[in-house]
């Protein structure tokens, strides 16, 4: 018999016993549902940490540091290149050259220096961070009270609460309040700078042109916001900072860093260099091949990657357990069809033994019963993903109603990729067949005579 | 008149059951041969071997052991496959309980056949309305088998047997579950059949006047032996 001739055949046998199959079909569907709900919360789970990780900037980030301060026990440098490279400081030259690699979305420097900040009398002395205009979208800030920076170079300042608690007893009181930041500013003193005419009263150390001088300052900056979390964790280091600038802020204000000290100490008319670049990648993937182009420019990096590996690992196991959940409930659908279709064996002898006596062959009979149990499958798990899809955005719903009763942003914990969508289908019509290969074999084994003989 | 090639040609046909111990002998070495274009009346009583018989010569069953030749070719021997092949294109059914699917139109049920044959679509239409225009069931074709009387419905399964316009065609008791004159009306069809399609028949039945009455031949089984064979009287 032709194909279509047969899927004609199967899907008219299929609607003529409707209840029967559709409640076998509605079997798999759920079947299918469940793996497919599963499945998708792992996914949707996996890709909302990995959006989370990534935005962090944990782990498309490279850290680069100079050689010279950060310095880890390798073999001193043999060779005249290395230790050429050695030598390179992290000034702007570099930072242009970072900003030329491939794969990078960003390069920043980090600034952070311990300082002394004023409100309202009190003096305390706490650290300080820039931040990159990206950690707008870091997820950071979105448990911030008040507001994110309004300008990339606003004088403005978020406060981690910690510390906004120990300037006031109600730390959301602080927003719009202002802050005096007193620091040092290193101050350049190049024949065309102008540097005596413009800070007179910072004449207070080696005045050799070319050299540096350090200048005791004051910046006012208004508070908008005070956050609960660290989101200093990836952004430009390793936590801890507990006021936080805009980076190009904090850029302008020039403060002495360790190395301005030792240069300016040595006197060595060093060009400014920075503590550490970030270099953000597009993706965690990137991150090894970024490191070393960098360290080939003779740079020291440090890269969070390992930890993103062994996170794939749990995730892998979670889908592992989801899956075999979800095949479970597919198992006991696929029992489902097997029985309706053995039910039909017996239900339908008299019409295998008429096909049989028109002509039809084993094949023939075999195919037939193939194709119904097919057809469920693919109706089956049209429906199952359809059904998934629809459990996931409950799942997704339920839980952003929740998270918003505790003053959360919701997020997408289901995700049906479409691999997941066609391969449910596929598997549902894989099973299916698995299941109906006993029926069909049954069916196409039956005697003729046997069949028709008794009414 | 010149002797007509024959057809179907039964050498020592037995067809045994075997239920445990027992051994239920239901064709009892039997040896008959069919010609061309003729129309055969197998007689006997209840259990006498008709049904064993035919289903052997409509290839649905193997004799225990004995050659059944259709053609030169032995069907004890056949492939199954092959035995499939030859119902499909050699041979045409009808039977007692009409055997329609009750959940098909008249239409789809003439149309099995030329299916399970392979039959172009395009030209399914027309060879179905012409073998229900025979059977005068030409204005049923959308109904199902439910909504037909038992006349009408083994004239619909007569229309099925010779849509795929087989040589022979067999029918086991088909006017068992009719009144006479549906009976009669199913004979006309068979006979009219045999003469203008040229097709054989063979028919069981257990009623003598009928068979008298139509066939050409008629050959007696008791307990599975064939105990008289010749025309009809
Ligand atoms: N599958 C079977 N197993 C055992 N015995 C069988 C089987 N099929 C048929 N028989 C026996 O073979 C004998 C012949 O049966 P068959 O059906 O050919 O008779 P029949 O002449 O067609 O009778 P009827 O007129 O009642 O239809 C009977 O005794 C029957 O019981
Ligand atoms: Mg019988």
């Amino acid at each position: 018999m032709k194909s279509r001739d047969l899927s004609e055949l199967a899907v008219r046998n299929l609607r003529e016993a409707v209840l029967r199959n559709s409640l076998t079909t509605l079997g798999v569907a759920v079947g299918v549902a469940s793996l497919v709900a599963m499945l998708s919360l792992g996914v949707g789970l996996q890709t909302l940490a990995s959006q989370r990780l990534t935005r962090s900037g944990l782990f498309d980030a490279v850290f680069v540091t100079s050689q010279r301060n950060f310095r880890g026990p390798r073999p001193p440098a043999p060779a005249d290149s290395a230790a050429k490279k050695e030598s390179r400081s992290l000034d702007e030259d570099a930072r242009q050259q970072l900003s030329k690699l491939s794969n990078f979305t960003e390069v920043y420097p980090q600034i952070r220096f311990v300082t002394e900040v004023r409100y309202a009398g009190k003096s305390e002395t706490t650290s300080v961070l820039g931040l990159p205009d990206s950690s707008r979208s870091s997820g950071a800030f979105e448990g911030i009270t008040g507001a994110y920076f309004s300008l990339p170079t606003a004088d403005e300042a978020i406060l981690q609460i910690e510390f906004a608690k120990v300037l006031a007893d109600q730390p959301p009181s602080l927003v719009g309040k202002d802050l005096t930041l007193r620091y040092a500013e290193r101050a350049a003193l190049s024949k065309d700078d102008g540097g005596d005419s413009f800070f007179p009263e910072s004449m207070m150390g080696s005045a050799a042109p070319g050299g540096i001088s350090i200048v005791p300052r004051e910046k006012t900056l208004r508070i908008v916001g005070v956050i609960e979390s660290d989101p200093s964790a990836g952004i430009g280091g390793f936590g801890g900072a507990r006021v936080y600038l805009p980076l190009k802020t904090a850029e302008q204000l020039h403060v002495a860093q360790p190395d301005d000290l030792q240069a300016f100490l040595s006197g060595n008319p060093a060009k400014p260099s920075y503590m550490a670049l970030t270099v953000r990648v597009h993706s965690p993937k990137d991150v090894l091949q970024v490191e070393a182009a960098i360290k080939q420019m003779g740079f020291a990096t440090f890269s969070l990657l390992d930890a993103t590996k062994s996170l794939r690992l749990v995730f892998t196991v979670f889908d592992l357990f989801l899956g075999l959940f979800g095949s479970l409930a597919l198992t006991v659908a696929s029992l489902g069809i097997i029985n309706t279709l053995v039910m039909a064996i017996l239900e339908r002898r008299r019409e295998i033994g008429i096909l049989k006596a028109l002509g039809a062959t084993d094949r023939d009979v075999r195919s037939l019963f193939f194709a119904e149990a097919g057809a469920m499958g693919l109706f089956g798990g049209f429906f199952g993903v359809a059904l998934g899809w629809l459990i996931g955005s409950a799942l997704t719903w339920g839980t952003t109603i929740y998270l918003h009763r505790q003053n959360l942003p919701g997020v997408k914990i289901s995700h049906i990729p479409w691999w997941l969508a066609v391969g449910a289908i596929v598997f549902a019509i894989a099973v299916s067949l698995l299941a109906g290969l006993y029926p069909a074999a049954r069916a196409a084994r039956l005697n003729p005579v046997e069949a028709l003989r008794y009414e | 008149m010149p002797a007509a090639p024959t057809l179907i040609q039964a050498e020592s046909v037995f067809r045994e059951y075997r239920l445990g111990e027992t051994v239920i002998r239901a064709v009892d070495d039997v040896s008959l041969s069919v010609e061309k274009g003729e129309f055969l009346a197998l007689l006997g009583s209840s259990g006498s071997g008709k049904s064993t018989l035919l289903s052997m010569m409509a290839g649905l069953d193997r004799p225990t052991s004995g050659a059944i030749r259709v053609r030169e070719r032995n069907l004890a021997e056949l492939e199954p496959d092959e035995l499939a092949r030859y119902r499909r294109e050699t041979v045409g059914m009808v039977f007692q309980s009409f055997n329609l699917l009750p959940r098909m139109t008249l239409e789809e049920n003439v149309e099995l056949p030329l299916r399970l044959a392979e039959v172009d679509r395009h030209d399914r239409e027309s060879r179905v309305g012409a073998a229900l225009d025979r059977v005068r069931l030409g204005a049923r074709r959308r109904h199902r088998p439910s909504e037909l009387s038992g006349g009408e419905q083994q004239r619909g399964a007569l229309a099925r047997a010779l849509v795929n316009r087989p040589a022979i065609l067999f029918a086991d008791e088909p006017t068992g579950n009719l009144d006479s004159v549906n009976g009669e009306q199913i004979l006309l069809l068979l006979r009219e059949f045999q003469d203008s399609l040229g097709m054989t028949i063979i028919m069981v039945t257990h009623e003598r006047p009928l068979a008298q009455k139509f066939a050409n031949r008629i050959a007696l089984l008791s307990d599975g032996r064939l105990v008289s064979d010749g025309a009809p009287r």
